[in-house]
């Protein structure tokens, strides 16, 4: 090992200024470049406005694009309906990102003495890169009558669904009576669809996704959830004219989003409720609450036995190979989950703050990976845990956004009375910037500057000890 | 040594003053709701969200203008639709501040409810910084809107035969479809195509949706259209009757006047002669 000297230490220091400098150059060009920031161009293009006037920073909405929204895609002034557009007008949006990202991990599951995976190492990998790609479909079909279809792929191409669903606005002539039907993002305050960071470790919410660890090195099996992820099911949302007062309650399948009922035939329900205010010169604040009451299978009351030939023996007998596995939607031995959370988004000028209390809970036999119909292990719990969100952006233009978001989760109750008390404890830290150097009614174009960093106790694929992973990211985010 | 002191102490004293006229006139006074609004507050707020339609410079030139019809307006000419004030004369600030509530129904311009009061009043005071008749002219005085009277099917049909004596048919045409003989020929203070208001479609009119509304328009006019003020020309009573006549042409929009209207065998055959069913375009406008 080589051994610090002052004058490495100089020498790593000019090196680590050289660097710091190139990047302050670069990005005082593109700030430089001011010419006089969209999420669906198509809605731009539709009205003729300025992407600035639905987002902070696209694709985060301003409390004006959260009312276009909720109000069904719809300005509300007799002109929202296909019939007023041009006949050529296709309400069709594309998003992606090409980057430059580095990923790295402290404790990579590795080759060691004892056997393939049986070692630990840091592991780190960089290079250019893609973001999958977003086909986003939306608008009105008639008055009163919206929708939004997302195909949307990985960074092979390969598409799903991501949102499908219809709405029927201001039903009875009343903004508190609104139905959406299909595949849509629950009702967050704080939206993951709308997140303004991208890399790996900081693209999406931990406390939206966080299940606890079962024991040291072990995960959660059973069920799958994440209250960022699109649902399906149905929406009853209302709100004021002014959308100071919001409030919804979804009926869902429990699948997580997932098509074709692969679990069980059960339903969950999500509520969340909002309300603004005026303070003063400061602008608007809102406080809400959410809570999400679910349930998984946890076995099948019925199995498929899939026989494959996979060819002859000796004897020129045929083999065949079986597999059983659960009949999709006769999940059962259901248990119960719990999401709750209380949110608010506080403007002071150009700086916002959102914090979040987030708490869940898992029923013993989710929390410890056990089929209901057999008993719970000894010492087997329910896990609980509580997390906080503290997300900030400084907004210096329409132009300009800094972010800053502080994540933490911590466990209050192990599935086991054995695992140590912070086991699955996690902390997160991102900072980005966003510079979207024009600001029209068709397109999008984003300059995307990220770091991300997250901890988490006990989670490492081998010692079970902490876990460390962080991303970096540069890229160029667009739309049109 | 005193009297050097003096004179700075008037020059300053001056300066002030002058600067604090000058801050006054890039303010706007809201009464309802009681707020101040502030054009150094009002500017970044005007290039997030208004630019795009109402140009840099706010005459109506922004990017998005050549596709926005009706154009938007130019707040350089300082001539504005909907005023509390006699033709001619620049509105209250109330007024603007009531307009971005609302938005312009049938056109881009939408309601900006969305934002708070003190956003709203703060743009007022900024569109007032394009235009130096700010600076030369003060506001007209809001026209007085006596109490309506009574609803009477007197009343309506004597509004009914206003809409023939002042001739409103030949611009909103009999039916007040917007159809009447000079419609096709009507262009607004741009030389731009104008089409009359169409009672029909909705009981929203650009400039709100009220009895009182109503009365306030056809006093003061629509500037920048070829629809004038009736202040001189018809008495307040007469301006009622007017109103509620009106109201009978929204044949698709539930109204007491209608009601009253159809509870005659004369408006009701009338009404049920005009209404065409099952064709709902999905338009939100019916024919």
């Amino acid at each position: 090992m080589e051994r610090w000297s002052p004058r490495r230490g100089k020498d790593s220091l000019a090196r680590v200024c050289t660097i710091l400098g190139y990047v302050l150059f670069v990005f005082a060009i593109l700030l430089v470049d001011c010419r006089p920031a969209a999420a669906i161009p198509a809605f731009a293009r539709k009205y003729g406005m300025p992407c600035s006037a639905c987002h902070l920073a696209w694709p985060m909405l301003s409390p004006f694009g959260q009312q276009f929204k909720d109000n069904g895609y719809q300005m509300g002034n007799e002109r929202d309906a296909p019939i007023f557009q041009q006949a050529a007008y296709w309400p069709v949006t594309f998003r992606i990102t090409p980057y430059w990202h580095r990923e790295s991990t402290d404790k990579a599951q590795v080759d060691g003495p004892n056997g393939p995976g049986s070692a630990e190492a840091q592991s780190t990998v960089h290079g250019f890169d893609w973001s999958g790609l977003d086909f986003h479909v939306a608008g009105t079909l008639a008055n009163n009558y919206s929708f939004y279809i997302l195909p949307s792929s990985d960074n092979t191409g390969a598409f799903h669904f991501e949102s499908v669903w219809a709405r029927l606005d201001n039903l009875f002539g009343s903004s508190w009576v609104n139905v959406k039907l299909g595949k849509f993002e629950l009702d967050n305050l704080l939206s993951e669809k709308r997140i303004l960071t991208l890399s790996a470790n900081g693209g999406f919410y931990q406390n939206y996704h966080f299940q606890p660890l079962v024991a040291p090195g072990v995960t959660e099996s059973l069920y799958t959830f994440g209250i960022g992820d699109n649902q399906v099911g149905v929406e009853w949302m209302g709100h004021s004219k002014n959308d100071r007062t919001r409030v919804s309650a979804s009926l869902l399948s429990s699948t997580d989003g997932q098509p074709g009922l692969p679990t069980s035939s059960s339903y969950d329900g999500f509520f969340a409720a909002s309300q603004a205010f005026e303070w003063g010169s400061f602008g608007l604040q809102r406080v809400g609450a959410f809570a999400y009451l679910g349930q998984a299978s946890t076995y099948f009351a019925q199995n498929l036995t899939t026989t494959t030939p996979v060819g002859t023996d000796l004897n020129g007998v045929p083999v065949n190979s079986t597999t059983t596995a659960g009949l999709p939607g006769t999940g059962t031995g259901l248990q119960s989950f719990r999401r709750y959370g209380l949110v608010g988004q506080f403007y002071i000028k150009k700086f916002d703050i959102t914090p979040m209390y987030f708490h869940g809970s898992d029923s013993a036999f989710l929390g410890t990976n056990t089929a209901s119909n057999t008993p719970l292990p000894a010492g087997g719990r329910s896990p609980s845990w509580n997390g906080a969100l503290f997300e900030s952006h400084y907004t210096l233009s329409p132009q300009l956004i800094f972010i800053n978001r502080y994540e933490l989760i911590r466990m209050s109750q192990q599935a086991f009375s054995t695992n140590p008390g912070n086991l699955g404890n996690i902390d997160s830290l991102v900072f980005g910037v966003r510079y979207y150097p024009f600001i029209n009614a068709r397109a999008g174009f984003a300059y995307h500057a990220e770091y991300a960093i997250v901890r988490q106790r006990g989670a490492s694929p081998v010692t079970a000890t902490d876990l460390t992973n962080s991303s970096l990211l540069f890229g160029f985010d667009f739309d049109f | 040594m005193r009297n050097i002191n003096i004179s700075k102490i008037c020059l300053s004293l001056a300066a002030a003053l002058l600067l604090v006229g000058i801050a006054s006139a890039q303010d706007s006074h809201i009464k309802e709701p009681n707020v101040t609004g502030h054009a150094d507050a009002g500017k970044p707020l005007y290039y997030r969200y208004c630019w795009g339609c109402h140009g840099a410079r706010g005459d109506g030139n922004g990017e998005n203008a050549p596709y926005v019809t009706p154009t938007p307006r130019n707040f350089v000419q300082a001539t504005f639709k909907c005023r509390s004030t006699p033709t001619g004369t620049l509105p209250q600030d109330q007024d603007l501040y009531n307009t971005l509530v609302r938005g312009f129904n049938f056109t881009n311009m939408p309601s900006w409810a969305a934002l708070t009061a003190q956003n709203r009043a703060d743009l007022v005071a900024f569109i007032k910084t394009f235009s130096p008749r700010w600076k030369t002219e003060k506001p007209g005085d809001p026209i007085p809107i006596p109490a309506e009277p009574k609803l009477t099917i007197e009343s309506m049909k004597h509004g009914g035969e206003l809409f023939q004596k002042l001739e409103c048919w030949k611009c909103h045409g009999q039916e007040g479809r917007g159809d009447g003989p000079s419609a096709s020929t009507l262009t607004d203070s741009n030389d731009q195509p104008i089409r009359p208001f169409n009672f029909t479609t909705s009981n929203r009119s650009k400039c709100g949706r009220t009895n009182q509304d109503l009365y306030r328009i056809f006093m003061t006019g629509v500037d920048g259209t070829p629809m004038p003020s009736f202040a001189d020309v018809v008495k307040p009573e007469d301006a009622w009757d007017l109103v509620h006549y009106l109201r009978t042409l929204q044949y698709n929009s539930p109204s007491p006047e209608l009601a009253l209207w159809m509870s005659t065998k004369e408006g009701h055959d009338i009404v049920e002669a005009k209404k065409v069913y099952n064709t709902n375009t999905g338009s939100g406008i019916n024919p």
